[in-house]
C-alpha cells in the first residue's frame, strides 16, 4: 500500500494574492503531500469538481480578498452534496478572528490567519486527515 | 459504495475512487480491475511527452476542446515528478486546463510518480483502463521529459505525441535518440518564439538520417543492437510504407496548429489501424500486462513466503558474508518452489 496524502489547493473567487496559496503549496509539498494546485480565479464549483476529479482528502482554500464568509461555506456544501463525506476542509489568508467560528460552524475545520508558521499547518492536516 | 457498478453508470466519483484504489495499492484494486477489464479496449490513448515547460498541458487542454467540439468525451492523466527527498509533489497541470472542470464530458486526473518506475507505469495502465471502462473516447496521458519511466508510459499509448520547443541548445542532441524512437507526431511549440523553423529543420533532417540507418542496418550485425533499441517501433515498420513522424508547429497558448496537430494524429491512427500495426501494439501490451501482473504477484509472493519464514535474513546474511551468491541463491529457491 502506498497511500499519500492529497490536497488541493484553492483559490476561490477573484482575489489575486497567490503568495500565501503557493508558500502553503510548497510546505505541504515537503511533508511528503501530493498537493494538487489549480491556480487563480475557481469558483466553487471548479473547487468542487477538482476536489472529486482528484479524489483528495483535504481541500485547503485561501483567501485575502475578505471574500471568504461566502465562499468557504459554498464549497463545503457543494463538496458534502458531492458525497465527499470525509474530506477535510480548511481555509487560511486575512479572515478576522470574529469570522472564524461561523466558518467553523459551516464546516471548515479550521482557519490559518497571517503569521502562522507552515508546520502547525501540516501537523494539523496529519492529525485530522481521515 | 460498489465502485464498478458506480463506475460503469458514469459515476464520476466511483471512477475517482477507482483511480486512487490502483494508485495506493488498495487490497480491492485487483478485484476492481478484473471486474473492470471486460468493458475495456474502446478508447483512443494518446500519450503527450517532453520536456518540463514545453506546453504539454497547455496543448492538452486545446485538444481536449477539439475533440470535445467533436462530441467525444475525454479523459486525462497528468503525470508529474515526486520529489525524491520528501515524496511530496506539486501536481500542477490542471492550472492549464481549468476550462475543462465544469465539463461533465471532461475527466481529468493527477498522478505523482511516486518514485516507482515499473510500477507507474503498470498503474498508469490501469488508470487509462479505469477510465476507458468508464466509456471515455479519448484518453491523454501527459508526462514529463523522455527518459525511460516515459518509455514505458508511452508503451500503454496507441500514438505517442512529442512536444518541443525552440531554444532548448544542446537538449536535443541529448534527448535525441530518446524521442527518435517514442515520438509518432511531433509538435513544435511555442512557435512565437525564435528558433522554431531551425527546430524543425533540425529535426526533419534526424528524422530522415533515423529513417535511413535503419534501412542501412537491415541484415547487417548491428541490426539485432537496433532491433533493440527500437523495439517499441518494431511495429512502425511492419507492413506498407514506413509511417514518417509529420513535424507541427503550434502556438498552444493561441489555439495555433491544433487542428493540423489533431490532423496528424487522426493520420497516424488511421496508418496504424490500417497496417494491422494497433493490432499488434495492442497484443503487445496485452502481453506486457500479464507478464507485468505475473512478475509482480510471483516476484511479491516469493519475498513475503522468505520473508515469514526468516530464510530471507539468513539468505542476506550468507551473501554479505561471501558465502554464496544472489545468483546461487535464487537458483536454489527457484528449484525449491519449483518441486512443490
Ligand atoms: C503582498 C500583498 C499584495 C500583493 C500580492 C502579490 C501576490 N501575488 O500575492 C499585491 C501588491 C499584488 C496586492 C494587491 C492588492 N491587495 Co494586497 N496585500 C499584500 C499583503 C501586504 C501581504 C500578503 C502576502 O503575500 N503575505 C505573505 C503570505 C505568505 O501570507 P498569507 O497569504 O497571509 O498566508 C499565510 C497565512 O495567512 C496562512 N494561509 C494563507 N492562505 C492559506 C490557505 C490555507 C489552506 C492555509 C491552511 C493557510 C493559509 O498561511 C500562510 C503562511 O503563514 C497583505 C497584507 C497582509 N499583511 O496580509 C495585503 C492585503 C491582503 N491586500 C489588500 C488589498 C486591499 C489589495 C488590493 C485590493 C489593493 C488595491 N486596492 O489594488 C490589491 C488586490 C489584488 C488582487 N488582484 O486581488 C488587503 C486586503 C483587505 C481585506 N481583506 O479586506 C490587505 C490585507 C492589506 C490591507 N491591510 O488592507 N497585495
Ligand atoms: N509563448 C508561448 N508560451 C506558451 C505556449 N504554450 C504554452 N505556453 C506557456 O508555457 C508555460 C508552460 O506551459 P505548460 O502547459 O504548463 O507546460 P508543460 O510543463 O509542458 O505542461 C505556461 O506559462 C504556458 O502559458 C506557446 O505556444 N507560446
Ligand atoms: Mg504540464
Amino acid at each position: 500500500m502506498e497511500k499519500r496524502i492529497r490536497v488541493l489547493v484553492a483559490k476561490p473567487g477573484l482575489d489575486g494574492h497567490d503568495r500565501g496559496a503557493k508558500v502553503v503549496a510548497r510546505a505541504l509539498r515537503d511533508a511528503g503531500f501530493e498537493v494538487v494546485y489549480t491556480g487563480l480565479r475557481q469558483t466553487p464549483e471548479q473547487i468542487a469538481e477538482a476536489a472529486l476529479q482528484e479524489d483528495v482528502n483535504v481541500i485547503a482554500m485561501s483567501i485575502l480578498s475578505g471574500a471568504h464568509p461566502h465562499l468557504f461555506p459554498k464549497v463545503v456544501d457543494l463538496v458534502r452534496k458531492n458525497g465527499m463525506d470525509d474530506v477535510l476542509i480548511i481555509g487560511g489568508g486575512v479572515i478576522p478572528e470574529t469570522d472564524i467560528p461561523a466558518l467553523k460552524e459551516a464546516g471548515v475545520s479550521e482557519v490559518f490567519t497571517p503569521g502562522t508558521p507552515t508546520g502547525s499547518i501540516v501537523d494539523f492536516i496529519k492529525a485530522n486527515v481521515k | 459504495m460498489d465502485i464498478v457498478e458506480e463506475l460503469l453508470k458514469g459515476n464520476r466519483l466511483a471512477l475517482s475512487r477507482a483511480i486512487t484504489a490502483i494508485e495506493n495499492e488498495y487490497d480491492d484494486a485487483v478485484e476492481i480491475m478484473k471486474k473492470l477489464y471486460p468493458h475495456t479496449g474502446h478508447a483512443f490513448v494518446l500519450g503527450i511527452t517532453g520536456p518540463p515547460g514545453a506546453g504539454k498541458s497547455t496543448l492538452t487542454d486545446k485538444l481536449a476542446k477539439a475533440y470535445r467540439a467533436q462530441g467525444k468525451t475525454v479523459g486525462i492523466i497528468a503525470i508529474d515528478p515526486t520529489s525524491p527527498f520528501t515524496g511530496g509533489a506539486i501536481l500542477g497541470d490542471r492550472i492549464r486546463m481549468n476550462g475543462l472542470t465544469m465539463d461533465e464530458g471532461v475527466f481529468i486526473r493527477s498522478m505523482g510518480t511516486r518514485g516507482s518506475l515499473g510500477g507507474l507505469s503498470h498503474k498508469t495502465a490501469d488508470a487509462i483502463k479505469a477510465m476507458d471502462a468508464f466509456g471515455k473516447d479519448v484518453i491523454f496521458v501527459e508526462t514529463v521529459g523522455v527518459g525511460q519511466s516515459e518509455v514505458d508510459i508511452v508503451k500503454a499509448a496507441d500514438t505517442t505525441m512529442v512536444v518541443l520547443i525552440p531554444g532548448m541548445g544542446d537538449d536535443i542532441q541529448a534527448i535525441k535518440a530518446g524521442i527518435l524512437e517514442i515520438g509518432d507526431v511531433f509538435t513544435i511549440n511555442k512557435a512565437d518564439h525564435d528558433g522554431a523553423d531551425k527546430l524543425v529543420r533540425e529535426l526533419n533532417m534526424m528524422l530522415d538520417l533515423d529513417a535511413h540507418s535503419e534501412q542501412m542496418t537491415q541484415n547487417s550485425t548491428e541490426k539485432a543492437l537496433a532491433d533493440q533499441f527500437h523495439h517499441l517501433n518494431v511495429a512502425k515498420h511492419a507492413a506498407g510504407a514506413a509511417w514518417r513522424p509529420p513535424i507541427q508547429k503550434v502556438i498552444a497558448s493561441q489555439n495555433e496548429g491544433v487542428a493540423e496537430t489533431i490532423e496528424n494524429i487522426e493520420k497516424h491512427f488511421k496508418y496504424i489501424s490500417e497496417n494491422g500495426i494497433l493490432q499488434q501494439r495492442r497484443t503487445e501490451r496485452s502481453k506486457n500486462e500479464m507478464l507485468d501482473v505475473l512478475h509482480n504477484n510471483i516476484g511479491t509472493y516469493i519475498t513475503r513466503r522468505l520473508a515469514d519464514t526468516g530464510e530471507l535474513e539468513e539468505y542476506v546474511g550468507q551473501i554479505k558474508r561471501r558465502e554464496t551468491d544472489p545468483y546461487t541463491v535464487v537458483a536454489d529457491i527457484m528449484r525449491d518452489m519449483l518441486k512443490e
